[in-house]
């Protein structure tokens, strides 16, 4: 049982005052006392940005990586012991601008790990410059001009790259993220959440009221197994047609489901011991 | 022959001709028959096409380098003629295709021409031109007199697993080329690889070489996580690891970059694991970033990497000492990075078990640099021995610790261990970070934690760390200094030397200061060989060391010392003085 008062550390959160930041952290917080999460069953990687902050406001174990490279370390993490949940703290420029190319791949791979995308539509923690998930013509210190770059559509790359569980989720409706970050972690694969979170300091476009104007949540009979709508629904985007919600959801199998050593139980519950390499000796004689 | 005599075959070809396994072949029969060898191969990089080489040298004592002569050359082409006809020994031989018009003119007339029609016994009896370096074997075993029984063991063996057909083809091939030295070239066989009186007494010996040995020493010391990315010149260890996998238990994972491949193995080890990868100068420099990151979050780490040089694509498949300095000070800021040296493929495979242990104890990278001589050429040794070996994890727990810290601060800058799911909370932190993990910017906090790190470094060099290794005489009018893949040279032109001995370096950091002005104290001239522009580990030396070096031989045309250019350079010397 994990009550809240065990994720609690000396540090208060440094984030500013209405930083979607803050509802990330605490939805989680609600899911892991839901689930039971802790330092015996679970493990955080985090990127570097304002969300790479969040090992410090939470007493749960984590490595806290370089910039773009928090999901090379969390696979390498969920290879060798797939009994632990693992979760990824990263943001947009964190995962799409450094680590773009590891995101793609861990999709690939379908690694079983809950990738959390703190997305402000921008780099906030250096003070507001544009970010891959920047909208064409956005005005940041970078692009005072106007961005002139496309975004990347963060849902579509994850579902034609190959992520199993795809989802959406905006930071200021803390029930609903809570729900799907349980959701995203039950799910056997890699699962995505692109969660909008509002830059109260540097982003006067995407904020709290932008959002619950219009966001809206996918409809109940929608069928998240087809991945042509999914992707159709990807695109949705503009006044009043933000969709939120899971978009895709696939059964293949997981990487770490697949590997042979692994088996019966993770690589790092085996003895260490010296192998006897003799009989690869012969090989060489 | 005498004990130290060297038989030298070059067999040159197309890549794609099966130089290799043809010299590897040669080797094992070598061995089996109760001598010592020493393959050198030299391509470039591509698939087909080009000009590989392949040198064989074989002698009743130990054999460390190539040699600059061939006794026997074996030309599957016109370009091996062409390149190597200056190359031939006293008393010689051309092994060639007789069919093809392999134009011999260039040959000098003391060299035995030994012409063979090899498509046409590799079509006829074989049924493919693709045996064409099988009947060559064959030939070539013949006029060093060797045991056919055994070369067909050793086909027996090496296709076994094609099927029976290749196996009795391949087989067939090779007594045809055997026949047909025994049957038109009789008094040019040379009794040289006769299973002898040697044979019963030597002990059984392996031929490997270093992408091997560092494998097979990493699966020896227990290696349970392995991230690399494909670079020449350390794909094979990838590939002998990869082989092996679900037999030792272990993973090898082939990430998509070198920047993943560091971070993988980082936070493997993190989760508790042996991690481990390999790269050659060009990862490096990638993983540089995460070199650093494993220093400052007292990750274990043991990093391989493989000279070739460079800068940027460089000389894909040929060799190079120029990047000892880059690993010496890549990354940001100061962190403890212990990196050694291998000389050959039995120390390579000893430092990479070390490695394990050391990067457990001191929680910290450690680099084991290799080049590409010692990753591609292959020795001769007694069975490979880890039987002394003790797998040591440090201060590693995986049980709960009361008011547990991570990075808690102690006299030799080691805290205790454990990894996530254990129930201690720790933060693995890349920033600046107190003993829990928590970030903290706090200078007094900083001033310790660097201190703390640095300490390792310290405390590794007490208690771990090895002096230089000396070769020869105890005194000697020229002191050789070298490292890496050079040793084996040097070993050989000592044979051949009088009054010289030679000082190998293993270890680059921590240095070995006060041992090697110890060593040198009394030298009276330094000849420092090294195979880079600006002499590295001379630029090391002058950083830690009152050592004055008289002399520096350096190349760096990605080949290999001969033996006879440093006798060559050491008469020079003499000359002079």
């Amino acid at each position: 049982m994990t009550k809240i008062d065990d994720l609690k550390t000396p540090h208060f959160p440094s984030w500013c005052p209405g930083c979607g930041n803050l509802n990330i952290w605490s939805s989680f917080k609600n899911a892991a006392v839901q689930e039971g999460w802790d330092n015996g069953n679970s493990a955080i990687v985090a990127g570097i940005g304002c969300h790479g902050h969040i090992v410090n406001f939470m007493k749960m174990n984590s490595f806290e990586g370089l910039h773009g490279r928090a999901l090379p370390v969390a696979t390498g993490v969920k290879m060798v012991n797939h009994r632990l949940n693992v979760f990824v703290f990263t943001g947009d420029g964190d995962c799409f601008g450094e680590g773009g190319n590891h995101f793609i791949h861990a999709c690939r791979r379908n690694h079983d790990l809950t990738v959390l995308i703190h997305d402000n539509t921008l780099y906030a923690l250096t003070t507001g410059q544009t970010s891959p998930l920047s909208e064409h013509g956005f005005k940041t210190k970078s692009t005072p001009q106007g961005n002139p770059d496309e975004p990347f559509n963060p849902l579509a790359l994850a579902i034609i790259s190959g992520a199993t569980f795809v989802a959406r989720a905006y930071a200021g409706d803390m029930p609903k993220l809570t729900e799907i970050i349980v959701a995203a972690n039950k799910h056997k694969g890699l699962s995505l959440i692109d969660i909008l979170q509002p830059c109260v300091t540097f982003n006067k476009v995407c904020t709290h009221g932008y959002y619950r104007e219009n966001t809206y949540y996918l409809e109940p009979d929608y069928d998240p197994t087809n991945k042509q709508k999914a992707l159709d629904r990807a695109f949705e985007f503009g006044e009043k047609k933000i969709p939120l919600g899971i978009f895709y959801k696939s059964d293949k199998p997981s990487y770490e489901e697949q590997i042979p050593q692994i088996k019966d139980k993770p690589l790092v519950e085996m003895p260490l011991e010296r192998a006897s390499a003799v009989e690869l000796f012969k090989k060489y004689t | 022959m005498s004990k130290s005599e060297i038989i030298s075959v070059k067999i040159g070809a197309e890549a794609g001709q099966g130089v290799k396994s043809a010299g590897l072949m040669l080797a094992k029969l070598a061995i089996r028959s109760g001598y010592h060898i020493y393959n050198q191969i030299e391509y470039p990089s591509l698939i087909k096409g080009g000009h590989n080489v392949l040198q064989v040298n074989i002698s009743k004592d130990e054999v460390t380098a190539p040699r600059r002569v061939n006794d026997i050359l074996i030309a599957l082409n016109q370009d091996t003629v062409n390149k190597h006809f200056s190359e031939f020994s006293a008393d010689s031989a051309l092994i060639f295709e007789s069919d093809s018009k392999i134009d011999t003119s260039k040959v000098p007339p003391n060299v035995a021409l030994l012409g063979i029609p090899l498509s046409k016994i590799a079509k006829e009896s074989g049924n493919s031109d693709l045996l064409i370096n099988t009947v060559a074997l064959g030939a070539v075993t013949a006029v060093l007199g060797g045991n056919l029984v055994i070369l067909n063991e050793l086909i027996a063996e090496e296709f076994g697993n094609k099927g029976e057909e290749i196996v009795k083809a391949n087989a067939l091939v090779a007594e045809q080329g055997f026949k047909h030295i025994t049957e038109n070239y009789k008094k040019f066989i040379k009794g040289f690889l006769v299973p002898s009186d040697s044979v019963s007494n030597f002990v059984p010996h392996m031929a490997v070489d270093g992408n091997e040995s560092v494998a097979l020493g990493a699966i020896a010391s227990g290696l349970q996580f392995a991230a690399i990315y494909p670079m020449s010149p350390i794909s094979n260890i990838l590939a002998v690891l990869a082989e092996n996998q679900e037999k030792f238990g272990y993973i090898y994972k082939q990430p998509e970059d070198e920047l993943s491949a560091i971070n993988m193995a980082i936070g493997a080890s993190y989760a508790g694991v042996r991690a481990m990868t390999a790269t050659s100068g060009g990862g490096f420099s990638l993983m540089s970033e995460g070199f650093g990151l494993a220093g400052m979050t007292e990750t274990p780490l043991v990093i391989i990497e493989g000279m070739r040089p460079g800068p940027a694509t460089g000389l894909p498949t040929w060799s190079d000492q120029g990047d000892l300095q880059m690993i010496l000070n890549a990354h940001q800021g100061d962190f403890p990075r212990i990196v050694l040296a291998a000389g050959d493929a039995k120390e390579a495979f000893e430092l990479t078990m070390q490695a394990f242990n050391l990067a457990d104890k001191y929680q910290t990278p450690i680099v084991l640099i290799i080049d590409k001589n010692i990753c591609e050429n292959t020795q001769s040794y007694p069975l490979l021995d880890f039987s002394g070996y003790k797998i040591d994890r440090g201060k590693f727990s995986t049980q709960i610790i009361k008011e547990y810290q991570r990075y808690e601060l102690t006299p030799d800058g080691i805290s205790q261990r454990t990894i996530p799911g254990s129930g201690n909370f720790f933060i693995a932190n890349s920033d600046e970070h107190d003993q829990v993990g928590y970030s903290n910017e706090d200078a007094e906090t900083r001033t310790r934690m660097m201190e703390k790190r640095m300490t390792k470094l310290k405390v590794c060099k007490e208690q771990d760390m090895k002096k230089p290794k000396l070769y020869g005489p105890e005194s000697a009018d020229i002191t050789i200094l070298s490292w890496g893949s050079n040793k084996g040279t040097m070993l050989q032109a000592l044979k051949g030397l009088d009054d010289v001995n030679y000082v190998h370096i293993n270890w680059m950091s921590p240095f070995p200061t006060e041992a090697l002005e110890e060593m040198l104290s009394g030298a009276k001239f330094i000849l420092n060989i090294e195979c880079n522009y600006t002499g590295q580990m001379a630029r090391l030396i002058r950083e830690n060391t009152k050592i004055k070096i008289s002399e520096s031989l350096l190349r760096y045309d990605g080949r290999q010392f001969y033996p006879e250019e440093i006798i060559d350079a050491v008469n020079n010397i003499r000359s002079k003085k």
